[in-house]
């Protein structure tokens, strides 16, 4: 098969829905212009033109709200915010309108939009440039949550995100946007709400989001050498996320380190980990280890930034650490 | 920018009666919505247009069914004006099953697709843009399909706001947007957040036409709306309508708030004194309209809403297994 990197998938998702089906439209800031949008949007406006490839004003909150109008209205527009942080202005949007019309209209009124976030971390930017703000999205019902970490979710899960009917936020991470990995040509769907297990194995199960999928495969590699299997589960969706498979990695297992590159407290990671404790604690052999931000806003001196971003070794540890702190074997 | 070179046809006996009889509507409904609401009867908040009614009226009677219409938390008339369906807006406000949102909406939250209607929300400005979003769909899908956003004073001072101008009148969308000026904010009066009456002004500012009418008068409001409807159509954009017009109530529920604003009671007088209804009634008893007729017109009208009230009292409650029913629409949606 093919290689294509993150962001050319991401791209090759975009052009391929845009020739498939007239009802579906770009909308957002930057989506004409490799400054915000790497070559995940490359040329698009060039091809389908500008009245479908939208370079809108800085307008987050009006960006937001007229994609969500033109959803209501029979279109399936994909909304694009080049800097996580600045969607925080289009919270009422997302989080009052998006999120509660199905609900709140019992089923007759549905917003089929697609919110696609860029974490731009790292790189001096500090705090307003860096937050991956997953678990705030998945805190509310009525959205989904994606979060791929290879070039064949980044395409899989951005078609089933377009289709699925729902107002699903799309998170990727510019720090995959130059993996590689295999791609069909044709358009396909990512199952939405299904992980996969990336490498299967027996000690201890390695749950990760995002970019923190592919600092755990390299993480594995070096627990692999010295004698420790490990089972690799990308989650891919954060809302919903697979219960099954993660309680029945657990139950074989019965070790878990969650990796998320996002703040500790209260997120992602949390809520997995309360959910293990609190279903299946019976099979845990020892306490479940977050591997995460720690709770402080990005800095920017270099020196700082690389204290405050983990990756494989902080992972390494971690697995390390829920192996001596087992209480059964 | 004006509006004075398009076309307007004058208004028949026939239309003003038509006029005459959605106003009325409105005014009964709401009215019983208010004596609800005072019994303790209705819980959920309700927010009265009881002087406003023009707005709606003149409005909606120039837009089709395929148009649609976006409101806030004060839209009983929007959605009765543009033909949303009245028994299920009173079971809904019932909280009952047979509401327009089966009771998980209430007044604030009102709802009919066939009708254009595609939901109303209480969060100031909230539909503003999603106006602009209806707007774009119709160009996009090449349907000459209006979107009207009704919304009061209170919302220009929102970001929204400004940025929905913005955007519509970049694109050229087909988008009214219809300020309900009625001067009042909750108990903010407009004096209080602006240092000048110029919302109108924002539509300059952003690129668009902006024209102030009386929203009491609802031939003037269906002139103006019939100019802008007509510009939408013919894809030279969107236009802003700021009607002139008064809260006779208060923010939420039947009381008129006289406690808040310094001259509330002098300018509630001078208001109803303008009234909407009365004003319309004037130009068909220039007309020949009868009392008798217009009493048949009222008594009709109030069989209608006692027959409603009637539909949400006897309708049932909502079966505790829907709790957790549409948070997500399947498959397609």
């Amino acid at each position: 098969m093919r290689t294509l990197s993150y962001a050319q998938a991401i791209r090759e998702a975009h052009a391929q829905l845009l020739a498939e089906d007239p009802r579906v439209f770009l909308i957002g800031q930057g989506v004409r212009n490799p400054w915000y949008a790497g070559t995940s949007l490359q040329d698009l406006d060039k091809e389908f033109g500008a009245h479908r490839v939208i370079d809108s004003p800085v307008s987050e909150n009006a960006t937001t709200g007229t994609a969500i109008g033109a959803a209501i209205t029979g279109m399936r527009p994909i909304v694009f915010h080049p800097r996580m942080d600045f969607m925080l202005l289009a919270m009422d949007p997302i989080m009052n309108q998006a999120a509660n019309w199905s609900y709140l209209f019992a089923g007759r009124v549905s917003v089929p939009v697609v919110i696609r976030a860029v974490i731009n971390r790292g790189g001096e930017q500090g705090a307003q440039h860096s937050q991956a703000l997953q678990a705030l999205f998945a805190h509310v019902p009525g959205l989904k949550v994606v979060m791929p970490a290879t070039p064949y979710d980044a395409k899989g899960l951005l078609v089933a995100a377009v289709r699925d009917g729902n107002p699903v936020l799309y998170i990727d991470d510019r720090w995959l946007y130059d993996l590689q990995g295999e791609v069909p040509e044709g358009l396909y769907e990512v199952p939405i709400g299904a992980a996969v297990i990336r490498r299967s194995g027996r000690d201890v199960t390695l749950l990760a989001t995002s970019y923190m999928a592919s600092e755990a495969s390299k993480a594995v590699e070096m627990l692999t050498q010295r004698g420790i299997d490990v089972e690799l589960i990308d989650v891919r969706s954060v809302k919903p996320w697979d219960r099954n498979l993660v309680y029945s990695s657990v139950g074989k297992t019965g070790r878990l380190v969650i990796a998320d590159a996002a703040w500790i407290s209260g997120g992602t990671a949390a809520e997995i980990a309360a959910s293990v404790a609190g279903e299946i604690f019976h099979a845990l052999k020892a306490p479940i280890v977050r591997v995460c931000l720690p709770d402080a806003p990005a800095p920017t001196s270099a020196v700082l930034e690389q204290a405050y971003y983990i990756g494989a070794e902080a992972i390494v540890s971690a697995v390390e650490k829920v192996l001596v702190s087992s209480t059964r074997s | 920018m004006n509006l004075q070179d398009t076309h307007v046809t004058p208004l028949s006996h026939d239309q003003l009666m038509s006029l005459l009889w959605a106003m009325q509507r409105i005014r009964v409904a709401e009215e019983r919505i208010g004596e609800l609401v005072a019994t303790r009867e209705v819980r959920t908040p309700c927010h009265l247009s009881i002087g406003q009614e023009a707005i709606p009226v003149g409005v909606c009677t120039v837009l089709r069914q395929d148009d649609t219409v976006w409101g806030g938390h004060r839209s009983h008339g929007h959605y009765l004006a543009k033909g949303g369906d009245l028994r299920a807006m009173m079971a809904e406000i019932f909280g009952k099953v047979t509401g327009c949102a089966r009771g998980r909406g209430g007044s604030m939250h009102l709802v009919d697709p066939a009708q254009g209607i595609f939901g109303t929300v209480p969060l100031v400005g909230a539909t503003i843009p999603l106006a602009v979003g209806a707007g774009l769909s119709a160009t996009l899908r090449g349907t000459d399909h209006v979107a009207v956003a009704f919304f009061g004073d209170g919302a220009t001072d929102e970001g929204h706001f400004h940025e929905s101008l913005n955007l519509a009148a970049l694109y050229r969308l087909p988008v009214l947007f219809v300020c309900e000026n009625n001067l009042y904010s909750t108990h903010l009066t407009l004096k209080d957040r602006r240092v000048k009456d110029n919302i109108v002004e924002s539509a300059a500012l952003h690129g668009l036409p902006g024209v102030v009418v009386d929203g009491n008068d609802v031939t003037a409001v269906y002139q103006a709306a019939q100019q802008a409807v007509d510009r939408a159509r013919a894809g030279e954009g969107p236009t802003l309508l700021e009607c002139r017009t008064y809260r006779w109530r208060g923010h939420v529920g039947p009381a008129a708030d006289l406690e808040v604003g310094t001259d509330r009671r002098r300018e509630l007088d001078d208001w109803q004194r303008r009234d909407p209804i009365a004003h319309c009634r004037g130009l068909l008893n220039a007309q020949g309209l009868s009392s008798e007729v217009f009493e048949r017109l009222e008594t009709e009208i109030r069989r209608e809403i006692d027959e409603a009230v009637s539909f949400a009292r006897q309708s049932p409650a909502p079966d505790e297994s829907e709790l957790l029913q549409y948070v997500y629409v399947r498959g397609e949606g």
